[in-house]
């Protein structure tokens, strides 16, 4: 992929970087239209074990993949929060295209200052990581969306909770992985 | 125009989009699409992550909350249940960190070419799958533990929804004074 060259012309969509404040800011907003508007707050990992239903009821049948108690109460349908996830990843290329921030990446900087370039390790670890993600996301009922931003805008205290339990376990995952670093 | 709008109408789908692509864009320029962002917020060298959560909550709640006094938008609080928050959340803490990325900036990274992210997002959905083949016992087990309805803060402490977010609110701004000045001390002295 090519990067785009940046020029004197570049205005704010095509700069590759926002400051964070203003773009924490631009997510409030999206908060209040979406509040507002559908009445949906965001949400990401609810919509991501639907498509794990879809590809269970894909291989074992759609009876097989219903009779089980979790997709029962939380039926997998395509709808608003499929387009608003599949529209996620779009506004993001779209962002990273104009912003010169595009890159096929397979092992990323940080991670390899520590555990090398092979690819090999690095797709075991975002696999097993993305694995814990959303057992955990299921059992605590959201994710860093979910529970993170729209529970703790709501002075929900399980959102306030949850955002403090995962950033005391990914600290210290942290300082494990790079204690070497 | 009747507000609000059935996420199952037409209407309500092409708003998912805007709302998605909005999303998705300002994930990207806010820099959380970026593994290195996110991993160097749990080693305490990048503040990225916790400016865009932190303004996001303060920005989005308040606002929420002036339009819920209004009368124009309702709450969705989700249930406190001890065990399955602090379980789920300290196990979702140790996947961001090894993964790189939340389900959301995951979903969004893949949109920005990391195929690391892809690879995490295949192991979200067995990640889903083994929750979804063991949620009867967890329901049974830990989710009833400790559950203490759908709580808010200004129920566990009653100074006002407002009075929280006046108190959040100078936390905030002392956040944001507080790392302005850090970085100015550590680049005079750098």
């Amino acid at each position: 992929m090519e990067i785009p060259i940046k020029d004197e012309s570049s205005n704010c969509c095509t700069s590759k970087r926002w400051n964070g404040y203003a773009v924490g800011a631009g997510i409030g907003i999206l908060s209040w239209l979406v509040f507002a508007i559908v009445d949906k707050p965001l949400g990401m990992s609810t919509e991501v074990s639907k498509w794990a239903g879809w590809l269970v009821g894909a291989v074992r049948g759609e009876e097989a993949m219903l009779a089980n108690s979790y997709w029962a109460s939380k039926t997998p349908a395509f709808g608003y929060s499929t387009i608003f996830l599949i529209f996620t990843l779009i506004g993001a290329t779209v962002s990273a295209l104009l912003g010169g921030d595009f890159k096929w990446e397979k092992v990323p900087r940080e991670w390899e200052n520590q555990f090398g370039n092979g690819v090999g390790k690095r797709y075991v670890a975002a696999f097993l990581g993305g694995v814990l993600l959303l057992f955990g996301a299921r059992l605590a009922g959201g994710c860093t969306s979910g529970h993170g931003i729209s529970g703790s805008m709501q002075l929900a205290a399980s959102g306030w909770l949850f955002f403090a339990a995962l950033f005391i376990t990914g600290m210290g995952t942290a300082k494990f992985l790079f204690r070497s670093n | 125009m009747n507000l609000p709008i059935s996420t199952s109408s037409m209407t309500g789908l092409i708003l998912a989009a805007c709302f998605g692509f909005f999303f998705g864009f300002l994930l990207n320029k806010g820099g959380v699409t970026d593994y290195n962002v996110i991993v160097n917020f749990f080693r305490l060298k990048d503040w990225t992550v916790l400016k865009v959560m932190l303004t996001a909550i303060i920005v989005g709640g308040i606002g929420v909350a002036a339009l819920h006094a209004m009368g124009l938008a309702s709450y969705h609080i989700k249930p406190l249940l001890l065990g399955g928050v602090l379980i789920g959340g300290g196990l979702f803490g140790i996947g961001m960190a090894v993964c790189g990325y939340c389900p959301g900036t995951g979903v969004a990274a893949m949109g920005t070419g990391s195929l690391h992210a892809g690879v995490g997002f295949l192991g979200m959905l067995v990640g889903s799958i083994a929750y979804a083949y063991s949620h009867s016992w967890f329901k049974a087990n830990l989710l009833g533990k400790g559950d203490m309805g759908e709580v808010r803060l200004n129920e566990a402490v009653p100074i006002g929804e407002f009075g929280w977010w006046a108190v959040l609110l100078v936390a905030f701004v002392g956040f944001v004074w507080s790392l302005a000045r850090w970085k100015r001390l550590h680049r005079a002295s750098a």
